[in-house]
Formats: structure tokens, sequence, C-alpha cells
């Protein structure tokens, strides 16, 4: 193989240091990597390619770093979940009620990338209007994960809802790939991909032109093939913006700068309630060996209790569909995407109810009327607010831990390996739910966590930690996680069968 | 609390997504099993808890109350199902 057909390989770091050596050009990267979404068409990872944006875009990157003025990511190609509104190009949220809307504006976060010299390749397959946690509720279809178990073909899922970003980082499609995370769909998919994956402390990313499910839990993040990619990327993500009002006006630290690789004297958690029964040797060994390593780099290892976690889950699946239920309202057939073909006779509500009927997949259907019901008059009190308390509490849970002097907490970042794509169309939905029992909590308390790959599993499978860190504190999170990165050595790669 | 087909039915008109008749046996199993997790809330004591209003102890913004943004009539109704004369078109809304 020759080295500009396997560009595609590098992360963001790597590339980045090659660039500006002036040993590679962003244009052969780009091509390198369009020339992998031209050979993956089978991983249905990519949906809407945007070669000629990203060849220009990687041309005006060269001639930036030739004259030695690139930005941070400059000549960079990566991927766009497709939940961000990106300007002239396909922007659907994997929904067909979406289906034709191009924005005329370009969400923050996907600027913020433009502005630091990033590349766009393309936008990337996720669950419709990111719920779910396979990536089986795409009006797509279905993103496969290039990872297999060893003895046998079966095609797994990458996790959801950022399963196109996984996939697409996993298999060297892009170099990295945004992510959203409500509810674990950046952390969750990361681990079943054997890929970096960080969801900032709410308010880090703005909000602002990103595709709402539930906005007081979304928030977006990098998926990279490193701990150091993850700190480069989500620097030039993160920022202030005036048009998402919950969006933190905070100075944002170099993030790659903090990673120094010292975490001797710091306090590390192991919540006894994420010890959840049958749950598989191999998860729980991972997690003694991600104790051990941290012990070994010199932090303190310390048993903490956070004793609403099993509530998390319920109160997700409240707080979520409520916000989900009033968020999809818009989608009316009369502003933008599908309306429904009207029979003689049909007024405006039946023009609503045919329009969400057709464009709304069966999911999406169920968590909108999930949230109109716990919304109506006589349930409000007895679902939403109980949830918000139980919401509190959960916060509290974290806080306390925190103030006791924990710096980190080291949980497993799923519960199994990546299962099989169809293995969960029977069974019922709160069993597909509890792939995020490690990963919602961070999400209601709003704190940044990050997922690392750490070790496979004996089908030969990724499996990942998850590190929470404290409000704010992304960079030192980071630090750590890197320091789990390295003990892990984790340098597996699917082998190439698509 | 369990609920039955015309209960489903009045949701799905309040969530304005059209359901067949056919359906809502089905749905309706759904919603009790989800509500069914649901339930465990109960099971916490949450007297004298604030219910959480924001995830970060934060003051909203204020800005000076002035127009930003505007006059791109085209560009709003740009993704419109249908756009007529500057309006966005819907079928009879007042009989």
């Amino acid at each position: 193989m020759t080295r500009e057909s396997s560009l595609n390989r590098f992360g963001l770091s790597g590339a980045r240091d090659l660039l500006r050596k002036g040993e590679v050009s962003s244009v052969d990267l780009t091509n390198a990597c369009l020339e992998a979404i031209e050979g993956a068409g089978v991983l249905n990872a990519f949906v809407h390619k945007t070669p000629e944006i990203a060849l220009e875009r990687a041309e005006a990157a060269d001639k930036r770093l030739a004259q030695g003025d690139a930005p941070k990511m400059c000549g960079l190609p990566i991927g766009i979940k497709d939940l961000f509104c990106t300007k002239g190009v396909p922007s659907q949220a994997a929904s067909n009620i979406l289906e034709g809307f191009k924005p005329e504006y370009e969400s923050t976060v996907s600027q913020k990338l433009q502005d630091a010299g990033a590349v766009m390749l393309g936008k990337l397959n996720m669950d419709e209007f990111a719920m779910g946690s396979s990536n089986e509720t795409a009006c797509y279809g279905n993103v496969l994960n290039p990872w297999r178990r060893d003895n046998d073909d079966a095609q797994l899922t990458p996790g959801g809802s950022s399963g196109g970003s996984a996939s697409a980082v996993a298999a060297d499609l892009c170099l990295a790939a945004t992510g959203t995370d409500t509810g674990g769909s950046i952390r969750q998919p990361a681990a079943f991909a054997g890929i970096t994956g960080i969801k900032p402390t709410y308010g880090r990313c703005s909000r602002w032109g990103i595709v709402a499910f539930a906005s007081s839990l979304d928030q977006a993040g990098p998926m990279t093939k490193s701990v150091r990619d993850a700190a480069i990327m989500l620097e030039a993500m993160c920022g202030h913006d005036p048009k998402d009002s919950t969006s933190a006006d905070l100075t944002v630290p170099d993030f790659e700068a903090m990673l120094t690789g010292d975490i001797r004297g710091k306090t590390i958690g192991i919540p006894r309630e994420y010890r959840m029964d049958g749950m598989p040797d191999e998860i729980e060994a991972l997690w003694a060996d991600g104790r051990k390593m941290m012990e070994d780099a010199g932090a303190k290892i310390v048993d903490i209790s956070l004793p609403h976690t099993k509530y998390a889950l319920p109160a997700y699946y409240v707080i979520a569909p409520a916000e989900a239920s009033s968020n999809l309202a818009r989608y009316d057939g009369v502003r933008y995407g599908h309306r429904a073909k009207l029979a003689q006779g049909d007024g405006i509500t039946e023009m609503y109810e045919k329009t969400r009927a057709e464009g709304f997949g069966p999911e999406v259907k169920r968590r909108v009327m999930i949230g109109t019901y716990v919304l109506s008059a006589g349930f409000y009190d007895a679902y939403y607010n109980r949830a918000r308390k139980v919401r509190t509490l959960i916060k509290k849970d974290f806080e306390d831990a925190f103030a006791a002097g924990v710096d980190y907490i080291l949980t497993p970042a799923t519960p199994s390996a990546a299962f099989g794509l169809g293995e969960m169309t029977d069974a019922d939905p709160v069993r597909m739910y509890l792939n995020d029992v490690f990963t919602v909590t961070v999400n209601l308390a709003g704190l940044p966590g990050v997922s690392v790959p750490a070790g496979l599993d004996k089908q030969g499978l990724p499996l990942g930690l998850q590190l929470i860190g404290r409000p704010w504190e992304e960079g030192d999170l980071l630090n750590a996680a890197q320091v789990l990165e390295n003990a892990a050595g984790f340098v597996a790669k699917p082998s190439k069968w698509w | 609390m369990s609920i039955d087909e015309s209960t489903a039915a009045k949701v799905a008109k309040l969530a304005r997504i059209k359901v067949e008749d056919d359906d809502l046996p089905a749905l309706a199993a759904e919603f009790n099993t989800i509500l069914g997790f649901i339930e465990q809330l109960g099971e916490v004591d949450v007297d004298g808890v604030e219910p959480m209003v924001s995830v970060t102890p934060m003051r909203l913004k204020r800005r000076v109350d002035e127009v930003t943004d505007g006059k791109m009539p085209d560009k709003v109704m740009s993704n419109a199902p249908d756009a007529r004369e500057g309006f966005f078109a819907v079928p009879k809304v007042v009989e």
C-alpha cells in the first residue's frame, strides 16, 4: 500500500504534524478519505457525500498552510453527523420528515470547525433524531460496525445514535467526526467501535443549528482516534455563542497543552452502584484493570456511592421524551421538510397528523407520544416534575462525591460489547434503553464524560471505559483519559472486510 | 396507571400523529411497558427537593432588545413544501 492511499489512517494530530512539515497536503489527505468512503458503501456511514466542498476547502487549506497562517485544524478532513445543519447540504437528522431540507445556515459547531480549517467530507448516518442506541432507526438504513466477532461474520451495530460517526472513524473513512450525546450517543458508539469520544460539560458547545432532541441534555462532542485528537477537536468546537442562551461564557483552554500525563495525587472514585447484576465478567474485569492502571499511575482509588443511579434511566425516559415532544412539534409540514398528500376535504389538523405519521419513524413517534403523555394535564406533576426532582438528586450525588475530594469517576462505558443488528428487534423498548445505563447519569448531571477504548472481549470486540469529570474541567479529564489510553495500550483495528 | 386504547388514541391526537385503529392495542402495550419502567420513580423520596430547571447554575445573558437579523424572506421560505407570494400556504384553517 502506498503512503498516499493510506493517509486516511492517520488521526488528527499525526496528520496535522505532517501537514505542518509540508510532507503531505490536505488535498492528498482528503482524496485518501474520499477514496476510502467510496470503497465503504456497505458500512452505510456516509449518507450525504460532499467531495466538491471537501476538495475546495482542502485546496484553500493547503494555501493557508503554505502561507503560514494555518488555524489549528487546518486541512484535516472530518465527517459531520447528519444532526448538524450545514449550509446548502442536506441535513435531515436521518428522518424522512426532513427529506430534501437544505439549511440556509451553518450550525455554530460546524462553522467553528470550518473556521479552524477542518475539511468536511460529508454527512454521517445516525439514529433518527438521535433517538436510539443501535443506529437501526435511521431513514437511511442501518449502519454497520467495521468490527466483527473473531468467529462469525454477523453484522454488528456500531451503537447509536452517533453510529455513522463511530463506524466512519473506526474504518478510517475520515480522521475524526462530530457526534452528539443526549444519553450516551457519543460514548456508547465510541466504545462499540474502539474509538475515543467525549461529551463535554453542558453549555461548552453551542447547540445552535443542531437539530434539537432534548435541549437540556444535548451536547456535541468529537469522536476521534485518540485522546489527543479529542483534545484538539474539542477545543475547536467549544466556545460561547450568543445564539444559544445556555452556552457558557467561559474561556476555552488549550486542551491539548493540558495533556501532561501526570495524575499523581488525583483521586478516582469507583461508584458501587455501577456494579450491575448480570454484567458480563469481561466488563467487570476491564473495570478492575482500569482501576489498577490509574493506581499504577499514582492516583488514589476510593469507593464511592452515587445512590440515585438506579433512577437515572427512568428519569431520562420522562425528561428526554417530554422535551422531544415539544422540540419536534415544529415538524408540521408547513415550513420545511415533508408534507403528506392530502385527501379532498382534509384540513390543517389532518395535514399535521398525516405528515407526522408518514415522516416520523416508530421510535420517534413512540417518544413523542410518551412525552406528550407525561406532560399532559393530570400527569405533569406525577411524571415530569417528579423526574426533574430526581434529576436534582442525581446531580447532587455527583456534587457530593466531588465535594468529598473525588477528581474523576471511573466506570464501564457500556454494559456489553457491540451486539448484532436486529438482535433487539423483538425486545421491548426498555431493553434497548439499558444500553445507556452507565452514560445517562452524566447527561442528567450536565458533566463531562469520556469513553476510551481499553480492551477486547474474548470474541475480539472492543470495550470501553468511561471517565467522568468535574464541570468545565474537560482538560483535566482528557489528561486522565490519556493516562488510561497509554496504560491500556489499545491499538487494535478492525480487519478490513468491506 | 395502565393505558387503554382510548387513552392511547387521545395521546396520539394530542401529539398530532395519525395512528390507525388497528395499531392502537400494540401502541397501548408499548406505553404500558415504558410507563411501567418509569413508575420506579415513585420509590424516590423527593420531599422538599426542587425540580431541576437548569443543570448549570447560570443566569441567562441579557442583550439589547434590537433587530439583529431579517430581510431574507426567500431564504426563510426556500425549504417550504408550499410557499406562495411570500407566504407559507396551508389548507383552509377557518371555515
